[in-house]
């Protein structure tokens, strides 16, 4: 078992490099960046330096006067000694920025998440022991519907419903106006207000393919023969669903539950986007926007990190959690 | 195969059969029987409605639809606009003499004499003498020589008439001043009537008054004579509107509003204005009315329904044949190209898709890549980028089938590796495939609408369902112009969901343990 981690962990860290290597070529070799509009913009000032002596010093500057592995090279020292560089557009060190936005990616993440379980599961277990009753078709129907939601166009019918028709939320942004004017707790209860909407937001849309596995598997368990055993012994009904079936369809369910642990660090980028809110995902998209090499970077590197600590982390849980899997 | 016999006696009650005959049994064919067991899911029947009257709505709509995609229409309103300007003139005006010059300075000094009532100033040595020819009528002399008339009321040659000379403008200014209806000039006789019309012998010269009317777009062959002495009698009359009646007999209504603070009216007339008829309300011409552009909302719908299905289409087809290519090979050759092929995937399956595309949208954006190469590399990107699941399933399914009895049995028939991988292999990978590509259409066309809905995928003129919900990043047209983005979020979410119906009731049907 330790091997196999020790093998997977090495393995990861190799596609690791893979993987930030091509995301660095990518970005070097895009043609219009950041320094290029910054240096447009200065040569307009009165009295600078013509467009191509500005770019030259910029370029040096932020270290893109070297040639590509090169640059890789650098990048990744510094990044290995924790040193991410400063965000060009943020004007703050990578790090800072990134400490400021992922508390409120973490919250709602794991807020939703939460949500997500506790619907999910016993919508799940419900359909599938109920299957191809009209119960089931409507939960399967709702999952689907759940899924094929587009979240852009979701949430903009949650905004006109609750924000425009009804007033309760505000439209956009963590915080309400007269924010600075509340107490402790009326700045806490102003911050779960506007978190209402977003999180609602991620539930619906995703909360589907949960629903989903969670039928799957529960279909799957009851279908195998240690059920017809239980229920052959004259076991009640609640008995075999819930103890014998449930912990079964439990071990899938770990796995994935698990694996998607750390996504929820990632932030959500569209979801932040559409309500403004200042996570990591909506910082990082601004940056990818404007072309901040550091940031976007580090953000990219920082989910491939996650992608591959996920998979990592339900590989090891499968293992664990069902005796009957023996990894070599 | 006893699930594919089904005693079929209700359709053919009447005939007596042995036992073992046959006929008494109707063997139905695997794929048929898939096809038997997909129209029993009522959800998946559903969503093949859904997605056949999607598909008739975007190919065939924008075929019947009698407008085109970018085609702009246009409406008619009345707007207020300026017509023309009205001043009274309150300052002296100055009218040089031929050959000589009154500068600003002098004007001033001459101003000052006047309020003084003065009959002469100095200026710079010279002294000027002052003649108050009428009320508000000064002349200028220089010892003898005449330099130049001040007045308020202003005289203005007449239509196609020739420039009358300084000395007429000072003649029929003095007489109109003084109220005199007859004047002599250069042996001349002229008559000024009521209105201010200076005549000579039935003809008219020019006209005096003390209003400047100038027309609003600078050509002041617009305003007639006729015109102006109407315009200026509403406004003694002190009137907030007038009728004007032109030469050919056509009416038309002007507006008077008087500014203080430039002492001057402005004239105002409702003149029809063609517009874009943008936001305009579901009507029978537009049956969703039209977007911000003034184009044809249904159509705009039609059209966009075309690019999102073909953009879905061709991603995942360029996504199934390098997985199925790419899976295929490492599936079936293992050894050191699998992992070769799999190390690969496990690098692209790392990489965030999203914040890519994302990058690359927003470089197109700043390069200005036109619109249709742009959704050229929007496919191919994505197509690029989704690949790898499809393969790992491919490779998946092939090392499975690989250990499988049936493979072994037609190994040891003798059966050519081409007739194997062709006849054997992949008509068992194909219902797992055909199932991933349909889901995967659904969240294909759920990533371009995001993206052209952040303004980074389809862009103008082409529409996409993404690209018309886009509108609603102005609050106003989400608040009020619902049928903008309802109608096009609704087929979004009709396409994606039929995919999804359609592919879970495939997952069913294919599987062979289903009982149903």
């Amino acid at each position: 078992m330790r091997n196999y981690i020790i093998k997977r962990i090495l393995l990861s860290i190799l596609i690791l490099f893979c993987v930030t290597f091509i995301i660095y070529v990518l970005m070097r070799s895009l043609p219009a960046s950041y320094v290029e509009t910054m240096a447009m913009q200065l040569s307009q000032l009165q009295g600078a330096k013509p467009y191509d002596e500005l770019l030259a010093q910029l370029n040096a500057q932020y270290g893109l006067d070297q040639s590509v592995p090169m640059g890789y090279v650098t990048w990744l020292m510094d990044a290995l000694t924790g040193n991410f560089g400063d965000s060009w557009k943020w004007n703050v060190p990578v790090i800072t920025e990134f400490k400021n936005s992922i508390g409120l990616s973490i919250v709602m993440g794991g807020i939703s998440f939460i949500l997500e379980l506790v619907i999910a599961i016993p919508l799940g277990i419900v359909a599938a022991t109920r299957q191809n009753s009209r119960t089931d078709y409507t939960i399967t129907a709702a999952a689907l519907v759940g899924i094929s939601l587009p979240t852009f166009f979701f949430a903009t019918l949650l905004k006109l419903l609750f924000s425009v028709k009804l007033g309760w939320f505000d439209l956009y942004g963590l915080v309400g106006r007269n924010y600075a004017q509340l107490d402790a707790m009326g700045q806490f209860l102003d911050k779960a207000n506007h978190l209402v909407l977003p999180i609602a937001t991620l539930v619906i849309v995703s909360v589907g393919s949960l629903v989903r596995y969670t039928r799957t598997n529960m279909l799957e368990v009851l279908n195998a023969d240690y059920i017809r055993t239980a229920r052959a012994k004259g076991l009640s009904e609640h008995v075999v669903i819930y103890k014998h079936a449930f912990r079964n369809t439990l071990i899938p369910l770990v796995t994935i539950v698990g694996g998607s642990l750390p996504g929820l660090f990632t932030g959500a980028l569209i979801t932040e986007t559409l309500f403004s809110l200042p996570g990591i995902g909506y910082n990082s998209y601004q940056s990818m926007v404007a072309g901040d090499i550091p940031f976007t970077m580090f953000y990219l590197a920082f989910l491939a990190i996650m992608t591959l600590a996920s998979n990592l982390l339900s590989d090891i849980l499968y293992a664990v959690v069902d005796p009957r899997v023996r990894i070599s | 195969m006893s699930e594919a016999i089904k005693k079929n006696s209700a359709n053919e009650p009447e005939q007596q059969y042995s036992l073992n005959d046959d006929r008494r049994v109707k063997v139905l064919s695997p794929g048929a029987m898939v096809a038997k067991r997909f129209f029993r899911n009522r959800l998946a029947v559903v969503g093949l409605t859904m997605l056949v009257i999607m598909f008739l709505f975007s190919f065939v709509g924008g075929l019947v639809s009698p407008y085109g995609q970018d085609q702009q229409f246009y409406t008619t309103t009345t707007l207020k606009l300026d017509y023309a300007g009205v001043t009274e003139n309150s300052s002296y005006r100055y009218t040089v003499a031929d050959g000589q010059e009154f500068g600003a300075l002098l004007q001033a000094q001459l101003i000052s004499a006047i309020n003084d009532g003065a009959t002469e100033f100095t200026y710079k040595d010279v002294t000027y003498t002052v003649v108050e020819e009428a009320p508000e009528v000064y002349t200028v002399y220089q010892g003898n020589t005449l330099l130049v008339l001040a007045a308020k009321d202003i005289f203005t040659v007449a239509d196609g008439s020739e420039d009358p000379g300084f000395q007429l403008r000072l003649d029929a200014i003095r007489a109109n001043a003084n109220g005199e209806t007859e004047f002599t000039s250069d042996g001349t006789d002229y008559t000024i009537d009521e209105d201010g019309n200076v005549m000579q012998a039935g003809t008219e010269v020019g006209y005096i008054g003390r209003y400047v009317v100038s027309a609003s777009n600078g050509n002041n062959t617009g305003i007639t004579k006729d015109f102006r002495e109407q315009l200026v009698e509403a406004i003694e009359a002190d009137q907030e509107e007038f009728t004007y009646t032109d030469a050919t007999g056509t009416e038309a209504e002007y507006f008077i509003t008087y500014d203080p603070s430039i002492n001057s009216w402005k004239i105002t007339q409702m003149t029809e204005t063609q517009i874009y008829d943008r936001y305009s309300s579901p009507s029978a011409e537009h049956w969703l009315g039209t977007d911000t552009n003034g184009m044809d909302m249904l159509t705009r719908l039609m059209y966009g329904g075309r690019v999102s299905l073909v953009i879905g289409f061709i991603v995942v087809i360029i996504a199934g044949v390098l997985g199925v290519l790419l899976g295929g090979v490492a599936g079936y050759f293992g050894h050191w190209v699998d992992n070769l092929i799999m190390r690969v995937v496990d690098v692209f399956y790392c990489i965030p898709s999203m914040p890519i595309i994302i990058i690359l949208g927003s470089t197109m954006d700043a390069l200005n890549v036109d619109p249709q190469l742009r959704m050229l590399y929007l496919m191919l990107i994505l197509g690029f980028l989704s690949w790898p699941s499809i393969a790992r399933l491919v490779r998946g399914q092939i090392l499975s089938l690989r250990e499988q009895e049936f493979m072994t049995a037609a190994e040891a028939c003798g059966i050519s590796a081409w007739h194997r991988i062709v006849r054997h292999l992949i008509p068992n990978v194909i219902p797992q495939l055909i199932v991933t590509c349909t889901m995967s259409l659904g969240s294909t066309i759920i990533t371009e609408a995001t993206l052209s809905f952040l303004g980074l995928g389809v862009k103008f003129p082409f529409a996409s369902w993404g690209n018309i919900i886009n509108d609603v990043n102005d609050a106003f047209v989400m608040t009020n112009y619902l049928f903008i983005w309802i109608p096009a979020g609704i087929c979004l979410l009709v396409t994606v969901l039929g995919f999804n119906f359609v592919g879970d009731g495939l997952r069913d049907a294919f599987d062979p343990k289903m009982k149903r």
